[in-house]
């Protein structure tokens, strides 16, 4: 690994035919660093996040994340890194127990690892009573806690956020980012996608991808200076309505 | 006159009616207003509306739309009123240009009869009227599915969360487009779990576990928000928040963009607030008056 450097992206970009979804972006992330990756829809989030998990292979470019290749050492990539979506995060007819237990089990962690983790996931979200029910009968906002958790199951050195709060409730979604701050304070490296611009400003820097580009990247407080913005949403749409390329 | 009246909407599910989607919900929505519902996902939006648009039948309660009964007059309901589901439910293997044509003949009507009334929104879709909806970016689905839910000249139109998911520029926009068919006498009833949008409405209620916690102007419910509230930032943004939630004076503090808001349990308090932010001048600490937003309101109606 290079120094602390987590991600390295060095001109990374896919293209499909004649289409440049993610262009030549470049940037790096630090250990322990919440990093807010925004972007209007369309903008090539998706597909540069589906890179840097080694989930889909570079057109060009390099890329590194937690010392891995993503070309050679996509398979290293997946095993050391947490992934959330809200879209999918646990599955509904497990138990609380059952989803830690086969999120455990498909990363390889020891039946001892799993019992120990568990149990102390479970006095943290104060869960203990619920650990035996079904994932579908607990309320959104824990459901959405409790993936977080079993995201960083397996701790992982980075934590891969793809809109994690969305249509989650005021208190919440404050208790949720109150979680990411705890991660990042144990080292967990926190690389997030949001659409809450108050979120962006959660954020120890932000990049904002613009028509496959990143136009901007830096500390919200230096981005609100060079922009003259007085919050990250004037900074977002400045950019944002730079955009040329159909929204997808 | 009346758009909408829901009187004690009781809507539960479950085979012992364990889960309360809906909790004696009441409340009008006058002619031309545009109404909003503001809640996080599981608050009841879908099924309030699923009931309003005689998709779904309320345990108990009334409710009329547009002078008709949801159960007794469901036909005469569904000629009239037009309806954005949360999820894309268009045809994805007709073209934009066949989905508008079958909306319009189930309607008994014409793209050309009813063009003056989508002109705004479906122009900007029509260079694409070939191409398969299922092929359309999420921000064209969205207008394709707005220019159907309307091709009939509904009266009321109802809007399922549409814009969740979609970025800070597309939802500008889409409010700019509700606010264009407002002004054409159509009374809308739109849901967002986004508190920002709740100023954009005439008036709008805060929905949570099914239950109303307020319902007033976006001004109105702002005004109810009596407690003192302040913007407290600087270094070390976690530890200070930790430091003020353990102050006497302080009733709640979260964080809040760049600053954490910071709710004073009475007047007196801000003295206190004052001497630890001196105290911490060399994480250079500062406080500043700052007025609520619906959020604020939200959080606190939440925690009462």
């Amino acid at each position: 690994m290079t120094g602390d450097k987590v991600i390295t992206a060095d001109k990374l970009t896919k293209r499909y035919g004649d289409f440049v979804a993610v262009d030549h972006i470049s940037f790096e992330v630090h250990k322990g660093e919440i990093f807010g990756f925004l972007g209007a829809n369309g903008a090539g989030k998706t597909t540069a996040m589906r890179m840097l998990c080694g989930l889909s292979l570079p057109t060009s470019g390099k890329a590194t994340v937690a010392g891995f290749d993503v070309y050679r050492e996509n398979e290293k990539i997946k095993q050391n890194i947490g992934y959330m979506s809200q879209k999918f995060s646990l599955y509904e007819d497990l138990t609380v127990k059952e989803n830690m237990r086969f999120y455990g089990g498909i990363y390889g962690m020891s039946d001892a690892f799993i019992k120990n983790k568990t149990a102390s996931i479970l006095d943290q979200l104060h869960l203990q009573k619920e650990g035996n029910k079904l994932v579908k009968a607990l309320p959104l906002g824990w459901k959405q806690k409790l993936a977080f958790s079993v995201a960083i199951f397996h701790e992982p050195g980075i934590v891969f956020l793809d809109e994690p709060t969305g249509g989650v409730d005021p208190v919440t979604r404050r208790e949720f980012w109150n979680m990411i701050y705890q991660a990042s304070e144990s080292g967990i490296t926190i690389f997030v996608t949001t659409h809450y611009m108050d979120e962006a400003e959660y954020c120890n820097r932000v990049s904002i991808m613009v028509d496959g580009k990143i136009e901007a990247l830096d500390s919200p407080a230096q981005l609100k200076k060079i922009y003259e913005a007085g919050s990250m949403e004037d900074v977002f749409l400045q950019l944002a309505r730079k955009a040329v390329r159909a929204a997808d | 006159m009346h758009s909408v009246i829901v009187e004690n909407i009781i809507k539960t599910y479950g085979k012992k009616k364990e889960v309360a989607a809906l909790s004696a919900i009441s409340f009008e929505i006058p002619k031309g207003e545009l109404f909003g519902l503001i809640g996080p996902d599981g608050a009841g939006k879908t099924t309030l509306f699923r009931i309003l648009t005689t998709l779904l039948l309320a345990d108990s309660g009334n409710a009329r739309v547009d002078g008709f009964d949801v159960v007794k007059e469901y036909k005469s309901i569904r000629k009239r009123v037009g309806y954005m589901p949360g999820k894309f439910s268009l045809y994805p293997d007709l073209t934009v240009e066949e989905n508008l044509n079958f909306f319009a003949t189930i309607f008994n009507t014409s793209i050309s009869e009813n063009y003056d009334l989508i002109k705004d929104i479906y122009i900007q879709i029509e260079p694409f009227k070939k191409r398969r909806a299922g092929k359309l970016s999420g921000g064209m689905k969205q207008k394709l599915a707005l220019s159907c839910a309307l091709i009939h000249r509904p009266s009321v139109l109802f809007l399922d969360e549409p814009t969740t998911g979609v970025d800070a520029v597309s939802r500008k926009e889409f409010w700019e487009m509700l606010k264009g068919l407002k002004q054409q006498g159509i009374t809308i009833l739109v849901s967002t779990p986004y508190m920002d949008e709740a100023g954009l409405c005439d008036k709008v209620a805060l929905l949570q576990n099914g239950k109303i916690l307020s319902i007033h102007t976006p001004q109105g419910i702002v005004d109810d928000f009596s407690d003192p509230l302040w913007a407290v930032k600087s270094t070390g943004m976690l530890h200070l928040l930790n430091d003020l939630l353990a102050l006497e004076a302080v009733k709640d503090a979260y964080p809040f963009g760049e600053f954490h808001h910071v709710v004073l349990k009475n007047e007196s308090g801000k003295k206190e607030l004052e001497q630890f932010v001196q105290s911490r001048a060399k994480d250079h600490a500062v406080m500043q008056a700052v007025k609520p937003d619906i959020e604020d309101c939200f959080i606190s109606l939440m925690k009462n």
